[in-house]
């Protein structure tokens, strides 16, 4: 179950293949276990077919970011491709190397950090306060009959509120600072998460938190022995969704009143024209976005094998 | 079922000599425990349905009380209102005198499946029975012994799913155990096990109510089984004439001779083909 890059069938037969071409090309293969029993004995048998078949590069951390790379890397090509033979103006789509140009130019004056930096700090603010505020109302309607009748209705029509609804609201009540953007953000990261939470912890098996409870266990200490445990995973879906989420909002926050930030940069470089500056934003946000989705995936990773 | 085993089982836990492993500050007294006219009523109006009436019955202390009946005649309800699981419709269930309201701390259930949580080692789990209070140092040292009790101290590290049905059973036992329980209630706890296995646990639990003194009220379908462990049993069904009414005590058996028994005495074969048509089942 575990294994998602299992070497099964396929992998078997990609070695097939792989040794006839090379047989073609007149390499002769001694596959070392299968051919010849070595010393360490008969446990060798198998170890080839786990351990070296081109699937089972699939196991290696490295060798999946590399793999993972190849569609970005050629992406990067065919647009240097389609601007050097000009099939777009300049102003359309800049070249790779103009959006370089852009980025060493900020980095330079020291703005693309300043950017990049307060852009993340709110998304991690609001994010870790909407999930806060998400895993404990979730925790509250999912257990609680009462809070589920009094609160899921008021929630639910909150969330049916789109997210650009809120900011004019949250400039007249907060002023345009970092009080308005990291409370959208966080409202932005407070759904997913309560909305996964609760619905999970209706569905914790009903055997193991009776169990507790025979043992003494309520309120508080029932839900981080039993309950939050046993939902684990479901929280982890909800963080990344609520992550996602977090970045959405923050480009919403920032397009609309800011003077700094990565959402920022797009609506400036949009006002000057500068098409090589809003891709870079545009390239930004994709790989800090997909950087922080990795890393909570990580994090997702050990929490699962830990508690699962 | 009519296979004759004769008990295997050594004699060491079981002598009085072996409880000196026992810490006697945390000795739990056995108590007794009286049901009292309970009742219990499932739904209302039209679709009330009542599965347990005028259970009137004393458990003495540190008593082994097997309870048999078909299934679904409430034989969990029965137990789950002595652990406060459950509550009554009418009547109590009184613990040395005073009555069990909400979850009981004196009682420690074993289920039916071993119910550990899947993310803690057996350790962890055993732990979990642990009374409110208990320092860690007292904790360790006694989750270690009841693991070694049943038989699990060198799987005290592995998670549930790395050890087999009956071992993780154990680890339930322990764990309610733990509890320094005055009354211990299994709900059919051998019921999901192997034949052998079922038989090995048996035996352990024996061995525990020799090393630990408690009350047992054991839930069981298993007339062998109540006829192996139980000092009596009470059988649980409808009295002909009032079949729509829940199920009472329609018969009370002390069970004679010490335990271990053999298992194939020609007395207890006598005791279960009358249980057996107790439960309406032909005593062949």
């Amino acid at each position: 179950m575990t294994h998602i890059g299992n070497p099964g069938a396929t992998g078997n037969s990609v070695i097939a293949t792989s040794k006839e071409g090379l047989e073609a090309t007149g390499v002769t293969i001694t596959t070392a276990g299968a051919a010849q029993p070595g010393p360490a004995g008969p446990s060798q048998d198998r170890s080839p077919a786990n351990g070296w078949s081109p699937a089972g590069v699939l196991d290696h951390g490295w060798a999946r970011l590399f793999l993972g790379l190849l569609i970005p890397a050629a992406l990067i090509a065919a647009w240097q491709w389609s601007t050097s033979v000009g099939l777009f103006s300049v102003v359309q789509l800049p070249p790779p190397a103009m959006v370089f140009e852009a980025a060493a130019d900020l980095i330079q004056r020291g703005e693309l950090a300043t950017h990049v930096a307060i852009s993340t700090q709110r998304v991690l603010i609001g994010f870790a306060g909407g999930a806060a505020l998400g895993l404990a109302f979730g925790a509250l309607v999912g257990l609680s009959r009462w809070a589920d009748v009094l609160l899921a209705p008021m929630i639910g029509a909150l969330r049916a509120v789109p997210s650009l609804a809120w900011v004019p609201l949250l400039i007249l009540w907060m002023k345009i600072g970092e009080d308005s953007k990291v409370t959208l953000i966080l409202i932005g990261a407070f759904f997913p998460v309560f909305t996964t939470v609760s619905l999970a912890l209706r569905h914790v098996d009903r055997n193991l938190v009776e169990a507790g409870r025979a043992f003494g266990l309520k309120g508080l200490k029932l839900l981080t022995t039993v309950q939050l445990p046993a939902v684990v995973p479901s929280v982890f879906s909800g963080l990344r969704l609520a992550l996602a989420q977090a970045w959405l909002f923050l480009v919403a926050a920032e397009l609309i009143a800011s003077s700094m930030g990565l959402g920022f940069l797009l609506t400036d470089s949009q006002n000057n024209g500068r098409t090589d500056r809003l891709l870079l934003a545009i390239v930004l946000l994709a790989v800090i976005g997909k950087i922080t989705d990795a890393l909570l995936g990580v994090a997702e990773k050990w929490a699962v094998k830990r508690w699962a | 079922m009519t296979a004759v085993i004769p008990s295997v089982r050594p004699a060491a836990p079981s002598s009085p000599d072996s409880s000196s492993t026992v810490d006697p500050a945390h000795h739990a007294s056995a108590l007794p425990v009286s049901f009292r006219a309970l009742r219990r009523t499932f739904g209302t109006g039209n679709a009330a349905h009542t599965v347990l009436r005028d259970i009137d019955f004393d458990v003495r202390r540190g008593e082994v009380l097997a309870i048999l009946g078909p299934s679904g005649c409430g034989k969990s309800t029965l137990l789950r209102a002595a652990a406060g699981l459950d509550a009554p419709s009418a009547g109590s269930v009184d613990i040395d005198g005073t009555p069990v309201q909400g979850i009981d701390s004196r009682c420690a259930f074993a289920f039916q499946e071993p119910r550990l949580l899947p993310w803690h080692t057996l350790q962890a789990n055993v732990a979990i029975g642990l009374p409110k209070g208990t320092s860690a140092k007292q904790g360790k040292s006694k989750v270690g012994r009841l693991l070694e009790l049943v038989g699990l101290d060198k799987f005290a590290k592995h998670r549930p799913r790395e050890v087999s049905g009956g071992m993780a059973q154990r680890a339930s036992l322990a764990r309610a155990l733990a509890r320094n329980p005055g009354v211990l209630l299994l709900d059919e706890p051998f019921g999901a096990l192997d034949a052998l296995t079922r038989i090995k646990m048996q035996d352990l639990l024996l061995d525990v109510h020799a090393a630990e003194p408690t009350t047992v009220l054991l839930v069981t379908h298993d007339v062998d089984e109540a006829l192996q462990l139980a000092d009596r049993i009470i059988v649980l069904g409808k009295e002909t004439g009032k079949e729509h009414d829940g199920a009472t005590i329609v018969r009370t058996v002390d069970v004679p001779g010490d335990r271990p028994r053999n298992r194939g005495s020609v007395e207890l074969a006598r005791m279960r083909s009358s249980l057996l048509a107790s439960l309406g089942v032909d005593g062949h």
